[in-house]
């Protein structure tokens, strides 16, 4: 059991890496958007969860305490999932509307339009 | 209506963050009045300014069944998709082969939850970024690699309208 | 349960790495989104970092923190968008 919580961990630190290192390898706002929201929000997902199947095994020990660190890593998850999507939405709107053109672009059907 | 929304909510986050806290049951007895005390006081706050917005609640919402079809479409589909994103955005890393553009695909959905929750999937599935939405309810979709320059639906979002209409309409 | 605390600590500390490298994007980047964009990302890999120590030593608080600095980014991040929509 404790084995699956440090291979979740593993696969989330892989994640977050990939996150990071877009944000260098990447030549614009967008693209780089693309890494930073998805590794990361991917890579945080499985290193709660390796805190979630902590929490699970410190409980099943007899140990009150992982319940309440199982919940609590819970509803932390859940606002990520929520917001992480949502923020980088954001971010991309206003850098559109700022004028920030996509680099290397082949197509764009926002140009001209007025929303 | 809200007021009543925002007291159950607020009630069941505190006993979230509070629970092994004492001897009934979870909870202990002081922690239960001081749930509903703070329920009731950040409830009347909070629905005075969703007042003045003018946000109004949506009462299909109050069903079960839609939300235990949230739970399975976030654990199931959405989850499949999020890992093939990050393989995918992982290669297009190691490589760098990228071929971005924004394209603009309908969605069909009617209800702004339901354009939410699709432009929020969108973001977190293979290549794909939601920029804008107009009044039409038409997404505009930065792809990090083009395939086709005037995409539908089911090119880029694979069947979660399907998920959708079923969740949110 | 000595090991486990060990790797706790290791992957937090690869963590604070990360985050100084998107620091170095917070520096470097050309456009005001561009450091948004390493704003956004800094935030989410502390919230996990803090999550990981708060399991390392034990403290149930580190990730209550955690919650409240998840949703104050959120917030700022909204606000700061918000802000280079107007600018223009």
């Amino acid at each position: 059991m404790i084995e699956l919580a440090y291979l979740s961990l593993a696969i989330g630190l892989i994640f977050q890496t990939f996150g990071v290192v877009a944000l260098h390898r990447f030549p614009d706002v967008y693209t780089r958007l693309h890494g930073a929201t998805k590794c990361t929000t991917f890579g945080s997902i499985f290193i709660y969860l390796a805190v979630i199947i902590i929490g699970a095994i410190q409980f099943f020990e007899g140990n009150t305490q992982g319940m309440q660190l199982s919940l609590h890593t819970l509803l932390v998850m859940l606002l990520l999932l929520l917001t992480n999507p949502t923020g980088a939405h954001a971010i991309a709107r206003a850098a559109y509307r700022s004028g920030i053109k996509p680099a290397l672009a082949v197509v764009d059907k926002l140009k001209g339009v007025r929303i | 209506m809200s007021f009543k929304i925002t007291v159950v909510f607020s009630f069941l986050f505190y006993l979230a963050l509070s629970a092994g806290s004492g001897n009934l049951g979870l909870w202990s007895g002081e922690e239960l009045v001081f749930a509903l005390l703070f329920a009731v006081i950040s409830a009347a706050l909070v629905s005075r300014i969703f007042n003045a917005v003018g946000l109004k609640p949506n009462k299909s919402f109050l069903s079960p069944k839609r939300w235990v079809l949230l739970i399975a479409y976030v654990a199931g589909p959405l989850f499949v998709e999020m890992a093939k994103a990050n393989l995918d955005v992982a290669y297009r890393v190691l490589t760098g082969k990228i071929k971005p553009g924004i394209v603009k695909i309908p969605s069909g959905l009617k209800t702004n939850f339901g354009t939410t929750l699709l432009a929020n999937s969108i973001t977190l599935t293979p290549g794909t970024l939601t920029v804008d939405v107009d009044d039409k309810k038409n997404l505009y979709v930065h792809w990090i690699y083009v395939k086709k320059k005037e995409p539908d639906c089911g090119d880029i979002c694979s069947n979660f309208p399907d998920w959708i209409r079923r969740i949110a309409e | 349960m000595i090991e486990m605390g060990i790797t706790l600590f290791f992957t937090a500390a690869i963590l604070a790495v990360l985050a100084i490298i998107c620091i170095a994007r917070l520096a470097l980047g050309p456009t005001t989104a561009d450091r948004a964009v390493a704003l956004d990302t800094t935030n989410t890999v502390i919230a996990a970092a803090l999550v990981v120590l708060g399991t390392a030593f034990n403290q149930i608080i580190f990730i209550d923190v955690a919650i409240i600095y998840a949703m104050l980014t959120f917030v700022s991040t909204l606000f700061i968008s918000k802000y280079m929509e107007e600018k223009g």
